[in-house]
This record gives structure tokens, sequence and C-alpha cells, in this order.
């Protein structure tokens, strides 16, 4: 029985064959409708994430599954002070497969443990959160159609945004791959990504402050949002808040095929006037959630269809 | 200087950094062992100045010895059997520390979880580091 609790649990083989089951559902619904009959899926969301807790449902209620969970602590017996140990051990006998997500970082890995079905780490605190990774490596595949020899800009608060780390970590197994890095300098790649992780693989990237300069030679264009709280004082922020809004007049400046993604929720970040533009595919890439999160039940279920 | 006997069966650990004798002795739980323990702090050292050590009597397979490689890797660890040194045990860096380190992070599952072992794995031989098994944050030595 296997887990996930990271994006790199996978191989590059296995995550290769995860992203092809995920294409081949979206071509094929009706193939995958009955997949799961009779097998339930637990939502244990011990803190509130909307998105992703519908788009788990959903995809297990494609697969003709069902699905029974928690929305937030308050409503299960966490707030009773149970642990997740106990909790799982519980949930184990009432479904065949389990979506945790936690504000406390580890409880997943806590929970697979002591669990007697596969546990998907749906978020642990500031930590991991595999399925969004999935997400984005399964949306840069389909409408790039690979992983490899891409450069990809990541923008705005890459010092405590966990995708962009994530994703990272999930695209320097491809060859040729290199990053431009855009952010306030307040909100640069942490010191263990750069030395750790991209210096110590040898993965080309550079620093850079304005998108502007940055948008004209990428491939893909990785969005995230820069909090004003953030900032260490307002007159940076005052400064630098508009080099991080993607609008129409910098996607002029960008590649014919470059894609914009997003983790969303968007906030101002990205101009609504950018929302038609065909390159800007992050509602794509919330249904590319939905496939990949239906391969990735059918995979840790050992379902063949 | 001062002298103490030799030992029968056991280890004398030697080369310890002058004034940390103490907190060895309590990672390596020598206070729940009923043997024979002797600390000499402070001990002349050619190599080093002042060292300390720590000389213990029992049978050698009663202690774990690879937390030493994670306290301090300099330790010389001799293993003696009939009042002679039979090895020099070379220490290496523990691949997991079980309970004898607490993960600081407030966020991580183990500051809540009821008797949740406090893991760290070493993560990075060359720079040593070792990180919670949980949520992966790095132990910071204090030094």
């Amino acid at each position: 029985m296997r887990h996930l609790m990271s994006p790199l649990d996978l191989s590059v083989e296995e995550l290769d064959k995860l992203l092809t089951l995920a294409n081949d559902i979206e071509k094929n619904p009706g193939k995958y409708a009955h997949a799961c009959e009779g097998k339930k899926l637990a939502t244990c969301f011990y803190e509130p994430s909307t998105r992703t807790r519908l788009s788990f449902e959903s995809a297990m209620i494609n697969l003709g599954g069902s699905v029974i969970g928690f929305s937030s602590a308050d409503s299960s017996s966490a707030a009773k002070g149970e642990s997740v140990s106990d909790t799982i051990r519980v949930i184990s006998c009432f479904a065949d497969i389990c979506a945790m997500r936690h504000p406390k970082e580890g409880a997943p890995l806590v929970a697979s443990q002591h669990s007697s079905i596969p546990v998907i780490n749906a978020g642990d605190g500031g930590h991991q959160h595999p399925t969004q990774t999935l997400t984005d490596l399964l949306t840069i595949r389909s409408l790039k159609g690979r992983l490899d020899h891409l450069k990809i800009g990541l923008c705005g608060d890459l010092k405590f945004g966990r995708t962009v780390h994530s994703l990272i970590n999930a695209l320097i197994r491809y060859p040729g791959i290199e990053f431009v890095l855009i952010s306030p300098n307040e909100l640069r790649v942490p010191e263990y990504i750069r030395e750790d992780v991209l210096i110590a693989n040898h993965i080309p990237f550079v620093e850079v402050e304005r998108l502007e300069d940055a948008i004209p030679d990428l491939d893909i264009l990785y969005m995230t949002r820069v909090q004003k709280e953030r900032f260490f004082n307002e007159e940076d922020y005052i400064r630098m808040k508009d080099f991080y809004i993607l609008d129409k007049a910098k996607m002029e400046l960008a590649k014919k095929d470059m894609l914009v993604l997003h983790p969303l929720p968007r906030v101002n970040e990205i101009s609504v006037e950018v929302d038609n533009d065909p390159r800007a595919v992050y509602f794509k890439q919330v249904q590319y959630g939905v496939y990949v999160r239906m391969a990735l039940i059918l995979t840790l279920l050992e379902i063949e269809v | 200087m001062l002298n103490i006997s030799g030992i029968q069966e056991g280890f004398v650990l030697d080369h310890i950094k002058a004034g940390t004798s103490l907190s060895i002795y309590h990672y390596l739980k020598l206070d729940k062992l009923d043997c024979c323990v002797a600390i000499i702090k402070n001990a002349k050292s050619q190599k080093m100045g002042k060292k300390d050590m720590i000389k213990v009597e029992c049978p050698i397979d009663k202690l774990d010895l690879d937390i030493l490689g994670f306290i301090d890797h300099n330790i010389t660890v001799n293993i003696i059997k009939g009042n002679q040194i039979v090895e020099k045990r070379s220490l290496r860096l523990p691949k997991e520390i079980k309970n004898v380190i607490r993960c600081k992070n407030p966020r991580c599952i183990s500051s809540i979880e009821q008797e949740l072992d406090q893991i760290f794995v070493l993560t990075d031989e060359k720079k040593e580091v070792y990180r919670c098994k949980y949520c992966e944050e790095k132990y910071e030595r204090k030094n």
C-alpha cells in the first residue's frame, strides 16, 4: 500500500504514468465513470480549504465512488483532543482512501504510519501540497507537450510560497530546465532552495526584480500573490506592487505560446483583462487538478481500467 | 593527575570537548544504567589543551554509541575487554536520531501529537544536516 506525502514520492517514471492516465481520463471520462463504484474517499480537512476538498470530492464522484468527511477541526473529534493517529485508525474502518488537510506539518505522514488505507497529503501547513504540484505538472505537460527544456518564470512571493518550492523540486528532475525567479528582494526563494536545490543540482537560474524584464523569454509564467503584509515597509510595497501584476501590456511582451499558471485564489496579481487571453490557463489548471486527483485515487487504490 | 582505576569490560570515551561530558552522560542515558561510571572533567590533553573523559563499566552491547557520532564525531571510543583496549571505534553520523533532540517548529505535528517519537533524519552527510522526519525543519546546533 502506498501513500502520497510529497511530489517526490513518485519517481519520474511513475509520475509519467500517472500523468498519462490523467490525460486518458480527460479524453475518455466515460471509461472511468464506474471505476470506483463501492469505494469511499474520506476527506479529513482539519482546516478549511474548499477548493482542494471539492476537487478531491469531485474526482471521486467522477469515478463513481462516494465521499465522506469533515471540513474543519471543529466538526471532528480533534476538537475533543483525539490524536491524528487515532483518527486515521477509525477512518480506516469507514473508507478506502483518505485525503488529509492539516495545519500541522507532517500530520498526514503520522496518519500514514497508522493507517490501513492509502493517505494523500492534501496540504500540511506550509510544508507540502503534492496534488497542487501534480496539477501544475499535468497542466504544463498537457498544454506544452513536455516537462523538459522549458524556461519557467516563477513570480511573486517566492519565500513563503510552498507551491513554488514544490514545483522547483519536481521540475529539476527533467533535463533542460531553467528558472527565472521574479520577486522583490524580501521575498526571494529561501537559501535552502537556492543553495541545496538549484546550485547543488547545477540548475541554471537568474533572480530578477521586475516581471517586465523577464517575461519575453519565458515558456511558462507561474504567478503567485504578493501580500502587502510581507513587505518590510509601505514605501517598498508602493514602489514594487505593480511589478508583480500581470496585465495586458505585460502579456504583449511575452511569447505567443507562453502559458500563465496560478495556483489560485487570485486577488489582483493577474488583471481580469488577461483572463480571455488563450495563454491564460489558470482555470484549465483547476480542471486538470480534478483529472490528476482521479488518476491518483485510481493509482493508490490499484484499480486498473 | 587524578587517578581512576582501569575497567574490566566497558568503554572509555576520550577526547570529549571540555565541559560537555555531562550532556553526553544524559544523551547516552547513563543515569539509567546500574553500572560504574566515571566522569573526568578538564583533564590535560596535548591535542586539545583540556578534555573530558567518560569511563563506563558495562557489557559492551549495553550502550547505543551511534548517537555520539551526532554529538561530536571527534570523540574517541575505546572498547575495553579484560582490562585491554580491544577496539577503537570510529564514529559516524547516525542516519536517524530518535528521541534525542526535539523539533522546534511550532507548526510541526510533533508539537501536539501524543507520544510521537521525535525523529530526525540525516539529509546531507557533508554538511551534517538533520531534518525533522515530519516537517523537514532543519535542526540548528547551538554551539
